[in-house]
């Protein structure tokens, strides 16, 4: 057993630390959420060049044969700076279902264009009412000749608005509560029929709501085999959690750095508050929330590569609800022990705050990885 | 004992029923019941509806202008509000200051300035904090000092919430620096308008500019709004205090909150079934509303008792805030990935553009951004259990 980084890994880790410390200001980062566009070049360029969109990608395809392992480092640093990349819906969602699925001709038109920084992707799977359940799919594919026709109305795609292409998870067979009968197909988001609603969201990241409507889609662009794609979604959405349950860290640890520095320097009564016992407590619990995390978020990275489901998927939502749970109470405390300056805009307290808010609520809350667990154990007894 | 309403107290229900029917205009329960932008506008229209049926101050007595009405009536009257989609009335004129001046200020004062009050004429923010004195309010350092028949008034307040409306601010400034802090405090009240005074919006988390910072530059204030006594600001400050505690409780909101996130909870889907439907959400549920059915009964508790609320308050304070947080809280997760869009045009009543998932969805995770200020604001709930622990338990 071994919790160490490679040297490879550590060296990424130490880049990325100084890049985000010196080339990732919080007015720098306020600017580019201000701009709407949802991605800002020279980060993108940076990334490129740093050699991140391709590390998870196989070196047959330019990239560095990476893990989720090294998703987990990069994620870890983003959480830290807040960086509001599409990263997650670009590498790790598309770019990840491309790599485990694609032919030759997909993977090397789309993993090299990722790894350059010329193309950016995201995974329109949710649907209106799906809530976190990864079955519930209503749009369809309906073969025609040589082609698809997809129609449906997807939500909730990160980064969506800004994708030049789209994986879409589409019924070409079954009912909307099948596990059988999903496909995948990589659509251009410039398609005739897409129609995209582009938000802002409260995190400074981007989010889309997006209909199609027979869009006209080759069957080349099949992505994987037909009618077999869920036990892939499922994967990607756990690769998805591992990623940000890893931002979720880094993001619980420089809350807990921001707070301690508050505690230590504002004064009331005559000390700094952080001598208040009461106060201690809370910052400790914190940091016990915040170490537990670490640890699940490192039980999601080595799980979330693994082809055995029912060993990943325990995992991932173990680590989700632990992590769900710690960030929430990290957050709360952390802008609670701020006091006032924690609910105002100016705070990057209050930045943490939202992002570690939002990051429970994506692809499933602790309620949610809760009941997967839980219902794990009732089969297992059964 | 008894914790059922007699016939009188139905009946007097009934009749507030009734009135906000024929009197809440639906643009204004359409407003806040669907959470958008609070508008100053439509807090004063409501309180002139109110001021003109006679119920415009439902705490104040009788001769003052206000209802006469006891407690629960009081209570009442504010849980059929919240449930109609009636605006909050504005507490830092009727709840805070107002008792502050029946009970500390003189006659002159009384006729000034309770008049503008009831009628939504004038609207009221509060001075207390300073940058420098949050938690540990008698810290505070805006001076006063009286030349001739003026004081002269520097320094800053801050999270004024509102101020950006206000006609008018109570202020706790220092008078005299001999003592303890406590003993050199003087409550004040200043005209917004006054040359000098300079109001710099604060933007909240949720992106919504709602609370302010107030800059007070060799301001000039007749001695004549000072209330009771100098530097006996500190009695009246607690007394203060003691009521928007007990107004912090917030009953009526938050069982308005409640019935809405049951729809919703009925409304959004969870895959193939309802939300209600998923057994771990609908326990959490239960649980809050146990909760509140117990903060409910607790304040009735604590506003029939005789001896009237002493620290007690604070209970209500922290269990009322938690209890809200949670509320906004699980309307967010209800909303699920649908919540996480920013749409802050959404917020306005006109808006027809393109949201994500349902129409509650859109509200939700900022209101529960919004709502950390809760357990904040009122003296912290950490404040509150001192009080509990030095002041009750005795420790």
């Amino acid at each position: 057993m071994n919790f160490d980084l490679t040297e490879e890994q550590q060296m990424l880790n130490d880049s990325l630390r100084r890049f985000v410390a010196n080339e990732y200001s919080f007015e720098k980062r306020g600017e580019i959420i201000k701009s709407g566009k949802g991605t800002d070049p020279a980060t993108w360029s940076a990334f490129a060049e740093m050699g991140l969109l391709g590390f998870t990608f196989p070196e047959d395809y330019d990239g560095l044969g990476g893990n989720a392992v090294d998703t987990l480092v990069v994620m870890e640093n983003f959480g830290r700076g807040l960086v509001v990349e599409p990263y997650l819906a670009t590498v790790v969602l598309a770019g990840g279902l491309v790599r485990d699925l694609g032919n030759d001709a997909q993977k090397a038109d789309v993993l090299p264009a990722i790894t350059m920084g010329e193309r950016l992707m995201a995974f329109a799977h949710s649907e209106p009412g799906a809530r976190y359940n990864l079955e519930h799919v209503h749009t369809t594919a309906r073969k025609d000749g040589d082609h698809f026709l997809i129609s449906g109305h997807k939500t909730a795609v990160l980064h969506g608005g800004q994708a030049n292409q789209l994986i879409v998870s589409a019924r070409t067979s079954g009912t909307a509560t099948d596990k059988q009968g999903l496909s995948l197909f990589i659509v251009d988001a410039d398609s005739k029929g897409v129609k995209v609603d582009d938000f802002a969201t409260h995190d400074g990241h981007r989010i889309a709501d997006i209909s199609f409507s027979n869009v006209t889609v080759s069957a080349d662009n099949l992505l994987g085999e037909i009618d077999n794609a869920f036990p892939h979604i499922e994967k990607a959405i756990d690769l998805g959690i591992a990623a940000v349950c890893a931002e979720a860290v880094g993001a619980m640890e420089a809350m807990n750095a921001a707070t301690l520095e508050y505690i230590k320097t504002r004064k009331q009564f005559g000390v700094p508050i952080g001598k208040f016992q009461v106060l201690q407590h809370r910052m400790a619990d914190m940091f016990i929330q915040t170490e537990q995390s670490k640890t699940m978020a490192i039980l999601a990275a080595t799980e979330a590569d693994s082809d055995d489901r029912a060993s990943r998927r325990e995992a991932i939502s173990m680590a989700k609800t632990l992590v769900g749970q710690g960030a929430r109470y990290v957050a709360q405390e952390g802008v609670q022990l701020h006091g006032g300056m924690g609910v105002t805009e100016e705070m990057f307290a209050a930045h943490l705050f939202k992002r570690l808010t939002l990051i429970n609520l994506l692809f499933g809350d602790a309620d949610h990885h809760l009941a997967q667990v839980s219902d794990g154990l009732l089969a297992a007894s059964a | 004992m008894d914790l059922n309403y007699t016939p009188e107290q139905e009946a007097f229900r009934a009749e507030v029923q009734q009135f906000l029917d024929e009197n809440l205009p639906d643009d204004i329960r359409e407003r806040v019941q669907k959470r958008l932008r609070p508008d100053k506008a439509m807090t004063e229209r409501w309180q002139k509806i109110l001021f003109d049926k006679g119920w415009g101050a439902s705490t104040w007595p009788e001769e003052f202008g206000g209802t006469g009405w006891d407690p629960i009536q009081q209570i009442i009257f504010e849980e059929e509000c919240a449930l109609a989609g009636a605006p909050r009335q504005l507490d830092f004129g009727l709840r805070m200051v107002a008792p502050v001046i029946m009970t500390f200020g003189n006659d002159e004062q009384k006729q000034r300035f309770l008049p503008g009050i009831l009628s939504g004429e004038d609207w009221w923010c509060q001075g207390y904090s300073e940058p420098g004195a949050g938690s540990d309010l008698a810290s505070l350092r805006t001076s006063a000092k009286l030349e001739g028949d003026h004081y002269i008034v520097n320094g800053q307040k801050t999270w004024t919430t509102l101020g950006q409306h206000a006609d008018w601010i109570f202020c706790l400034v220092r008078t005299s620096n001999e003592g303890k802090p406590q003993q050199g405090i003087s409550f004040l009240l200043i005209d917004m308008n006054t040359p000098g005074i300079d109001v710099k919006p604060i933007i909240m988390l949720d992106g919504e500019h709602e609370i302010n910072e107030v800059y007070f530059d060799n301001v000039k204030v007749p001695a004549e709004n000072l209330i009771g006594e100098e530097n006996q600001g500190w009695t009246y400050a607690k007394f203060l205090l003691g009521h928007e505690r007990t107004g912090l409780a917030n009953v009526g909101q938050w069982k308005a909150t409640m019935k809405r996130l049951k729809e919703v909870a009925r409304q959004e889907q969870d895959g193939q079934r309802p939300l209600i439907e998923n057994t771990r959400f609908r326990d959490r549920l239960a649980q809050l509303d146990a909760e509140l059915r117990a903060l409910e009964l607790t304040v009735l508790r604590v506003l029939t008792d005789k001896r009237g609320p002493g620290p007690q308050a604070s209970i209500l304070k922290i269990r009322g805030t938690e209890i809200g947080q949670q509320l906004f809280e699980m309307l967010m997760e209800a909303g699920g990935q649908d919540a996480i869009a920013h749409i802050p045009e959404a917020l306005e009543l006109d808006y027809k553009g393109p949201r994500a998932g349902s129409m509650e969805a859109t509200p939700a995770a900022g209101d529960y951004f919004n709502m950390r200020k809760l357990s904040i604001f009122g003296g912290s709930n950490e404040i509150q259990r001192n009080i509990i622990a030095q002041l009750v338990l005795g420790l």
